[in-house]
């Protein structure tokens, strides 16, 4: 189903659509939050030089450090008096980034993610059970008011009680699932453990994930627990920008469509700073341009991606951007060789013999770098060189794919970390030393 | 003529094997043989039990990688060249030990536990020799 009429427009309606709003909201930055008159000011551009979306590109970037800078409010563009709900992220490395929403705000955010939970294959008749943590993460009540502007019957369940989490999820009968890949995963086994089978006990055929990456083998990883037939797609979101909801998944699985009417996505070269031509991978930055209270402009994603302007099989008209590679914080230098954690999984999630979780570490000795990790072996064995045979294969995979030798840690099953929220598998030690 | 040994894959890690014993004693799970051995990661310890199938399922429960084996329990006398004697029928025969290791015994006989390559052909050939096998029942009986 096709929420709404703005996702099936033709380019030129979207894009006559885009201008008008990214004039008004330039002009009205400009004209309310200082921070932000400096920053065109030192890059000598006017609201009035925004005569094409082409001129885009002219205006200054804001990053996290921007918000960081001027928290909590100095970003706003609106009165505090005017605010009805403020955000903020979890902050791990120093202040913590703050984001405000006026009741307009809302209103667009919900029509935001009911359209993501639409393109996920959602209707009024789903009884979804949110299982990410509730509070100043913007992702739980963002899916809340998505779904529940739908139709749908709610059940916020937030994370943790994972036992009580399948009870309800059985006696409610839950059609949706809304949670983190790694713990969607995690619920899976425990059921699995409690004799409860996800494919044939529960009613689970809708799996809304985000929050972390989705990779194809993950995905693979869900359909094994839940079944064949359930729907998982990915959505894009983050609190700077508005929350869940920037863009989602189709049934046919082939990138997330933009909110563009609401969101003007670019692609940048990260280092260069220029923008790239539609087709090619960079960082994402996204400007938002019909927020009240937070609407920055050019907003350095650091996610990696790349732009699909091709109209969908699906029906909808509107940009897909692929299914993120990783974030460019993400990216570990290992001996000089770029690695994404998400390539680590995509090897590791397609050996039978192991699960789905694993560990990476990375350390320093005698000035080369050390690539481990962890993972928990399935299968159970009883010789040696089956032990050996599994390692190896491992092993080589790992090279053909990353072009690194890793040592591998095999270890009893259930014995990693799980994780309720966004799942934190690697452990950078080198910074330590 | 097998008999079910117990297999559990534990991390070379301080505590680990406590765990697993742990976790037979709360079972009531009788330990007949062991043998144990490591790599600097990870070990194998290998079992003859009161009840392997009771002692797999507790440790599965509580997250081991533990699974059940098909090995040959064989009956010797304490008589120099005894074992040779077995092994030179399996040399012969082309097959391979993978693992072999001592099961105490009451009486004035010794016994081992061996998994050799192609485990089928071994046992129709150590009977065919006259070698005597150990049954599972026999093991109840004599060891617990």
């Amino acid at each position: 189903m096709i929420w709404a009429k703005e996702e099936t427009m033709s380019r030129a309606e979207i894009e006559a659509i885009q201008l008008q709003r990214l004039q008004e909201t330039v002009k009205r930055v400009y004209e309310k939050v200082a921070p932000y008159r400096q920053k065109m000011e030192e890059a000598k551009v006017k609201p009035e030089d925004i005569k094409n979306l082409k001129d885009l590109r002219r205006l200054p970037f804001i990053t996290k450090q921007d918000m960081r800078d001027n928290y909590p409010f100095g970003l706003f563009a609106v009165p505090k008096d005017q605010l009805v709900r403020i955000h903020a992220s979890s902050g791990t490395t120093g202040k913590p980034t703050v984001v405000g929403y006026t009741k307009k705000d809302l209103e667009i955010w919900t029509e935001c993610v009911s359209r993501i939970a639409a393109m996920g294959g959602a209707t009024e008749k789903d009884v979804a059970q949110i299982c990410f943590g509730y509070g100043m993460f913007t992702g739980a009540l963002g899916l809340h008011f998505g779904l529940e502007n739908m139709g749908a019957a709610i059940v916020p369940s937030s994370t943790g009680n994972t036992e009580k989490q399948i009870m309800f999820m059985k006696d409610f009968g839950t059609t949706l699932l809304v949670a983190t890949p790694s713990y969607a995963l995690r619920i899976g086994e425990v059921a699995k453990q409690m004799g409860i089978d996800p494919k044939t006990d529960l009613q689970v055929k809708i799996g809304l994930v985000g929050s972390e990456l989705l990779t194809e083998a993950m995905r693979t990883e869900m359909h094994k627990l839940w079944g064949e037939d359930m729907l998982v797609t990915s959505n894009y979101g983050m609190s700077e920008l508005m929350g869940p909801g920037v863009s989602g998944e189709c049934e046919q699985l082939c990138g997330m469509h933009v909110n563009e009417d609401f969101f003007i996505p670019e692609i940048i070269d990260p280092k260069t700073e220029e923008v790239l031509p539609p087709g090619e991978k960079g960082e994402l930055v996204i400007t938002c341009i019909y927020k009240e209270a937070l609407p920055l402009i050019r907003y350095r994603t650091k996610d990696i991606t790349r732009l699909n302007y091709e109209p969908c099989k699906c029906g909808r008209t509107t940009v897909r951007m692929e299914n993120l590679d990783g974030r460019t914080d993400d990216m570990l230098k290992i001996r000089g060789v770029n690695v994404f954690p998400s390539q680590i999984e995509e090897v590791l999630l397609g050996i039978d013999e192991i699960g789905p979780h694993y560990e990476i570490i990375v350390t320093r000795k005698d000035h080369s770098d050390i690539l481990k990790i962890r993972v928990e072996l399935m299968e159970p064995m009883d010789a040696y060189k089956e032990l050996q045979a599994l390692e190896k294969k491992i092993k080589q995979r790992l090279r053909i794919v990353l072009g690194l030798d890793a040592k591998i840690r095999m270890e009893s099953p259930n014995t990693l970390q799980r994780f309720e929220g966004k799942a934190q598998r690697v452990k950078d030690l080198r910074k330590e030393v | 003529m097998f008999i079910k040994q117990l297999s559990v894959f534990i991390e070379n890690q301080e505590g680990r094997l406590e765990e697993v014993l742990d976790v037979l004693r709360e079972e009531q799970v009788s330990i007949i043989s062991l043998s144990l051995a490591d790599t600097s990661e990870y070990g194998l310890l290998r079992m003859i039990t009161s009840n392997p199938e009771a002692g797999q399922a507790a440790l599965k429960e509580k997250g081991f990688a533990a699974m059940l084996t098909d090995v040959l329990a064989v009956r010797l006398s304490h008589q120099v060249g005894k074992l040779q004697e077995i092994l030179s029928h399996v040399c012969k025969a082309g097959l391979n030990v993978e693992y072999m290791y001592a099961l105490s015994n009451k009486d004035d006989e010794a016994s081992i536990i061996c998994k050799i390559s192609n485990g089928d052909e071994a046992a129709e050939l150590l009977k065919s020799k006259e070698v005597a096998l150990y049954s599972q029942d026999d093991i109840m009986r004599i060891f617990c």
